[in-house]
Formats: C-alpha cells, structure tokens, sequence
C-alpha cells in the first residue's frame, strides 16, 4: 500500500481491521523516497469474498493512494530476525553451524550469548527459531513481512 | 490583509455557500464564535444539546441535499455530537463538523475539555483532519467539503485548536481542490451497463429494488423514467421511499423487515433483481442464504465496497445511480429487444394477487386510537406533500407504511443507525431549509423525551413543527419484540412517569394537545396543521397492543412474512397502576 505520510493515517489502517473483525498478521511501515509517502506491507488472511471486501473498504480511506494484493501475482517477501540466544559451552559451535546453514550473522557476542541477524520469508525465519530453539532463546525480534512484486512494474505515483 | 483563523474559517462558510450551522459554543470554539458575531452572512442556529446540533444539520441536508454545518466546542461538545455524526455516516449524508480543540502546546497534555476528537470520530466520519497551522485552514476546509459531498458522502470532522483560530495570515479561498488518493468513481462501466441492460430486457419475472442512493445522487427522475419504461415493479428501502412515486401503480411498497407481502413475496420470486444504491441490509435481507433464490442481480453502487459486501452479484456496476440509469434508458430506447408482454402480464397477475392480501389492513374500527390511523390520517390532510421526519420505533415503521412519499427528501429518518432523538432536531434542519412547508415529526413517548430540550430551540427561532406524538406508554418494538421472542416479559419497556406533554410544551411556549379518542383525531390534526405560526405537540394516547404487521423475524426468509395481527397481551396502563 503507498499511504499518505500524514500523522493518523496509520490508524485509519488499523482501526479499520479492528472495527470490521479482520486480523492484522504483520505490518510493517516507513517512508519512500517521496517523503509525502508511506509504503505499508501488511499480511492478512482470509476467504476470497473476504480479502476482496478488505482491498475495496481500504481503497476507501483517504489516505490510501495505492493498494495492490502482492498474492496475486510472483512477488518477493521478505522479514527480518533479530535473536538472542544462549551460545554458552557445547552449544557455542552448534548455534554458529545453523547460522552459517541458514546464512545469518552473528552481530553480538558475549560469553554466553550471540545475537543473531536473518533475513529470509518468515517460514525461513521460523524454521531457524524452530532449530535454535533448543539452545534456548532469550528475545526474538521481527520486523515484519515487506513484498515487492516481481517484474518490471513498479508501485509509484 | 490577514485574517485570523476564526475570520478565515466563517469566510470559508460564506465563500462555500453555507447558509445555517448549527451549533453549541465553548471555551476552545470562542474565536470562532467572536468571528461569527462579527458577520451577518452565516446565520448560526443555537441548539440546547450537541447531539441536536448534528441531527438538525443532518435534517437540513436530507431535505436540501447541501450539506449540513455543525460547529461545536472541544471534549463534551463533540463527544454529545458523536450519536448524530454516527447517524450521518449510516445514512450518506454529506455533514462537515468543525470541533474546537484545546490549544496545540496543550494537545495531550489532558487539558480542560481535552479529548481526541479525531480518534474518537474515526470510525464513523468519512474523514476527517486536525488543522495544525492556520496556513492549512482554507484548504482544509475546502477538501472537507469537497470529501463530504462527493462519491458515496459523509460526514467529516475538522478538529480546529484554539490557538490555530487566533493566528493570522492571508486568506484566499481555493476555488477547486485535487487530492490525488481520492478520485470517487462517477460514470459506469459501459460493457457492465450493456450487459446489466440486456439480462433486464430478457427477465420474465423482473424487480426493481432501490435505495436511498437514488436520493441521495437526485436520480428519482431516470429511475422514474427507467421503471415506467419497461412497466417492471419496484420496491424502495426505508431510505429509499419516495425515490420512486407511491402512487404510481408500478410501485410495490416498501421491502423487508416491515415491508409490504407483495413486495418481499416478489423479491423472493424475482428472477432478475436491479438494484441500485441499495446496499442490502440485514433488515432488507432477512437470511441471505434465503435472499432472492432464483435472480439473477444486477448491482448499481457508487461505493465499490457495498457491491457483494452481503450477497453474491451477477452484474457489478460501479458508479453513480444517476449516470447509469442514463445509460440505461440510452440502450434500452435503441433497443430491438422489448420485455417479453405475455411473461411480464403473468408476472403482475402474480403481484397483484399478493396484493389482494391488503397486508396493511388494520381495525378501522377499534374503540382505542389506532397508530396507523393517526398516520393515515396525517397523510390525507397533508395531501401527502409534507415533509416527515421520524424518530425510532413502532411509529417509525408505521410512518413509513401509512404516509406514502411521491416526492424524494420529504421522508427523513435515521435508517441505518436507528437514532431515538433524531425526529426534532431533525425537522428543525427541514423547516429552517423549508420555511412555508409543512414538517411534522412523527415519534413516540420514549424517542421524544432523547432530545426534548430542542422544544426550547424551537421557540427561540420561531420553528413551527407540528409533533405526532403515538403515545402508547412502551416502548414500542422494544416491547414488540418481547412478546414475540421473550414471551412477553417486557423487561423495562415500559414508559413509567411519562411527563404531562401537553404542559410540557405549554412551558415551552408551544401548543399543546392530547387527543385520546379516534374520533377527536382528525379534528385535532386539522387544528394543528391550521396552526401555521405555533409548534403543536399533538400527545395520541393510542392502543398499546398494537403491533406492526407484516412482519419477517430477524433471520428469516422473504416468504416467510407474519401477516395476521395476533392481539398482543400487554399489561395496560391500568392494569399497572
């Protein structure tokens, strides 16, 4: 979604998931280029009558200028993971191998911890969680899913 | 010259055309309020509650299709406004509420009389703005204006802080405004139009079902045009009656819930349904999964949201009612193609047999007054040319039963929100617009009292309204619907302590009348309407144990209507005494 970068428009958005009984499964948002633009990338589920009437209700809003659904044609997700997980005796070398398997970074050390950095389609990322979990996960911070279509079209003014 | 925002904001009202606001001034609106002292081109109409404010803008705009004004002060002045924003936003109707708001430097701060005006609002304003910087003010105005009346229209708030209406800078009025992420559709597709034209040239048992888009885009004349062409039936919705002439013998009633039996039994049987600026409501549909089993549907909507919002349909149109219908009656005069005479001539023998059914019949003979006759009644004196604005409730549905509309903007009522307290304020709104007509709120004993104070507004503008009050000492569906679905315990539906409303308007300085016997009804009603000059609450103590027929149960299918009245077993008042 390209939105107008002014100050509510963001709740506009999400008031009107809350009000008509939709969920909200990510959302992430910053500014483009334009300055006077957002872009939004915001994850949701439902029946085909139910993802239509969601499109059409959030074309309405004033503030949305453009809305496309990423799902309806090949498109790139991506979300990033912030970790931090014990990395203390045996399992030191272990947590580095999965990193290095699901190509992450490591970003923070201490004597018992690593911080980790990973980027990837959030079923990549729950996968790492899932095997790291073991070591025993002291934060996990994501950001959220951001799409871009594939292809030479582009969303834009 | 510079202004200050105060000034700027009243030149924007004057440079718009606005006529009346209404109002309730307050600590963060005082500027503004100077400002308005200052000029004599915007007339302010000071009402006694906010919520009257909104619903006498809302009667203004229903009546004149301009858009009502509403100026009240921050923190309670807007939240009492809320229940009529609310109310303008169900309905479409276009409302541009400017709110004083505390000082910017205080915003947050929970400051005296401090609320969010614009989270509060959010959900049932179309849009709305908080103006920062008096170098915004004009625009911003403009924009609220241009957003409100235009598309599918609404209300919309701009939230105006105090120090904003103080600071000064040049004024220039934009004459046009574009926004580049609102574009409202207006014109229909023209393959979906041709195709939506040729499935109603072929239908063999065909429908008309339209609502209060009709108007609300002033499109009654090609609808009009567009149904006698093709002599199909036509239905309209609560907010749609008057859209297409009642006495035209086209015209089948009104659908759903109260509807007439022929028209919810010609819906059921359709089988192509147009409809256009109707949005399919759960009190016109009754069960969807039961609605119109074997139509095909054309669906005509300015707001692409509404089409298949509750129910599948085979031709979308996106676009403006108007704009289509013209298109329309274009293809279908070019036509070869004409409606099948011998299906359309079985169709209406069909109809017109449902309509032997006389769904609307009630004892005329009754020894207590009759609600329905009281209406009747009101209809024939009036020659049906009054402006009627209702409140909530059994006297609603009897009002739109009993007083048929051939003229659009004459039936004014809170459809889609269902707010007891509209009907006054209202009429105010209508009269003010339409000063030698006649306008009558028609309400109830429990709707009455939720705005009774505009009686006071109503003396100091000189407002004449003549008020039929269909007392029957309940609250009427409330308790309706006990006895059908709570096996009539009717658990604070009673009006217990009523007021003696005749002195009640009489301290007001308005005429009072009670009228408790059906033959004084008329006599009474002549009288009233004699009155041209005086408000008259005319107080009709009517028979409790009426019901409003024909009836489909929440959830229930078109052909699945209640039309005999059962008498009702209800507690009089005094068995209760």
């Amino acid at each position: 979604m390209l939105l107008e970068n002014e100050s509510g428009a963001l709740s506009r958005v999400a008031g009107l998931f809350s009000a008509r009984g939709y969920n909200i499964e990510s959302l992430t948002v910053a500014p483009t280029e334009d300055e006077t633009l957002s872009r939004l990338t915001l994850v949701t589920s439902g029946s085909e009558d139910v993802i239509e009437q969601i499109t059409k209700q959030l074309n309405k809003l004033v503030d949305v200028y453009k809305l496309t659904d990423l799902t309806g044609g090949p498109y790139i997700e991506r979300e990033m993971l912030l970790i931090k997980v014990n990395a203390g005796g045996t399992m030191r070398d272990e947590v580095k191998r999965l990193v290095d398997i699901f190509r992450g970074r490591i970003i923070d050390v201490t004597d018992k911890t690593y911080v980790i950095e990973l980027t990837g389609t959030g079923s990549k990322l729950e996968a790492f969680i899932d095997a790291v979990r073991g070591a025993g996960i002291i934060e996990v911070v994501r950001s959220g899913v951001s799409g871009i279509a594939r292809g030479d079209k582009g969303m834009q003014i | 010259m510079e202004l200050t925002g105060a000034d700027i904001f009243v030149r924007c009202l004057k440079d718009e055309g606005v006529e009346y606001i209404f109002g309730y001034p307050g600590g963060a609106a005082l500027h503004i309020y100077d400002a308005l002292y200052r000029q004599e081109d915007v007339k302010h109409i000071l009402v006694r509650h906010e919520q009257g404010a909104a619903h006498a803008a809302d009667g203004y705009a229903r009546s004149t299709g301009k858009p009502g004004v509403v100026l009240v002060t921050s923190g309670p002045g807007i939240t009492n406004a809320v229940t009529g924003i609310a109310t303008a936003y169900m309905d479409s109707i276009p409302m541009v509420i400017i709110s004083g708001q505390v000082p910017t430097h205080l915003i947050g701060d929970d400051a005296f009389q401090e609320v969010d005006a614009v989270g509060i609002t959010r959900p049932c304003v179309k849009h709305n703005f908080l103006v920062q910087d008096v170098a915004d003010l004009a625009i911003t105005i403009k924009k609220a204006f241009h957003i409100a009346t235009t598309g599918r229209p609404g209300p919309v708030l701009v939230d105006l802080p105090k120090d904003v209406t103080a600071q000064k800078t040049e004024y220039a009025y934009p004459k046009t405004v574009s926004m580049r992420s609102y574009h409202p559709t207006a014109k229909g597709h023209p393959g979906q139009i041709k195709k939506a034209v040729d499935l109603m040239l072929a239908a063999k048992r065909p429908m008309f079902y339209t609502g209060g888009g009709i108007i609300i885009d002033n499109a009654s004349q090609p609808l009009t045009e567009l149904v006698r062409l093709l002599g199909y039936p036509c239905t309209n919705t609560l907010m749609g009656l008057g859209a297409f002439p009642a006495n035209d013998p086209l015209f089948v009633g009104m659908l759903g819930m109260h509807g007439t039996y022929e028209a919810n039994m010609a819906m059921h049987d359709s089988d192509v349904l147009v409809a256009i600026g109707a949005r399919f409501d759960d009190r016109v549909t009754g069960d969807v999964s039961k609605f119109c089993p074997h139509a095909q549907i054309i669906h005509v909507d300015i707001d692409p949201a509404q089409i298949a919002k509750n129910v599948p349909v085979d031709v979308p149109i996106v676009g403006s009612a108007k704009a289509v219908m013209e298109e329309m009656l274009k293809l279908i005069r070019a036509a070869k193609q004409k409606p099948d005479p011998a299906a359309l001539d079985a169709w209406w023998k069909q109809i017109n047999t449902w309509r032997g059914q006389n769904c609307l019949e009630y004892d005329r003979d009754a020894k207590l007054i009759k609600p329905q006759y009281v209406i009747e009644t009101l209809h024939r004196l009036t020659n049906g040319d009054a402006y009627v604005t209702s409140d909530v409730g059994q006297h609603q549905m009897w009002a739109a039963q009993y007083y048929p509309f051939n003229e659009p903007r004459r039936w004014i009522n809170s459809g889609g929100l269902g707010t007891m307290g509209f009907g006054l304020p209202a009429a105010m709104g209508v009269k003010l617009a339409h000063p030698d007509a006649t306008v009558c709120c028609v309400t109830g004993e429990a709707s009455i009292q939720m705005c009774i104070q505009e009686l006071s507004t109503c003396k100091q503008y000189n407002l004449p309204i003549k008020i039929v009050n269909l007392n029957n000492r309940y609250m009427g569906m409330v308790r309706q619907w006990q006895e059908f679905f709570y096996e009539s315990r009717y658990s604070h539906s009673y009006m217990d302590a009523l007021p003696d409303f005749v002195k009640l308007a009489e301290a007001y300085g308005h005429v009072g009348m009670k009228i408790e016997k059906p033959g004084d009804v008329e006599g009474a009603l002549k009288e009233a309407l004699q009155m041209k000059d005086r408000l008259v609450f005319m107080d009709f103590i009517t028979d409790q144990t009426e019901n409003v027929y024909p009836m489909i149960a929440a959830g229930k299918a078109h052909n699945e209507m209640h039309l005999k009245p059962c008498k009702a077993v209800v507690p009089t008042d005094r068995e209760l005494a």
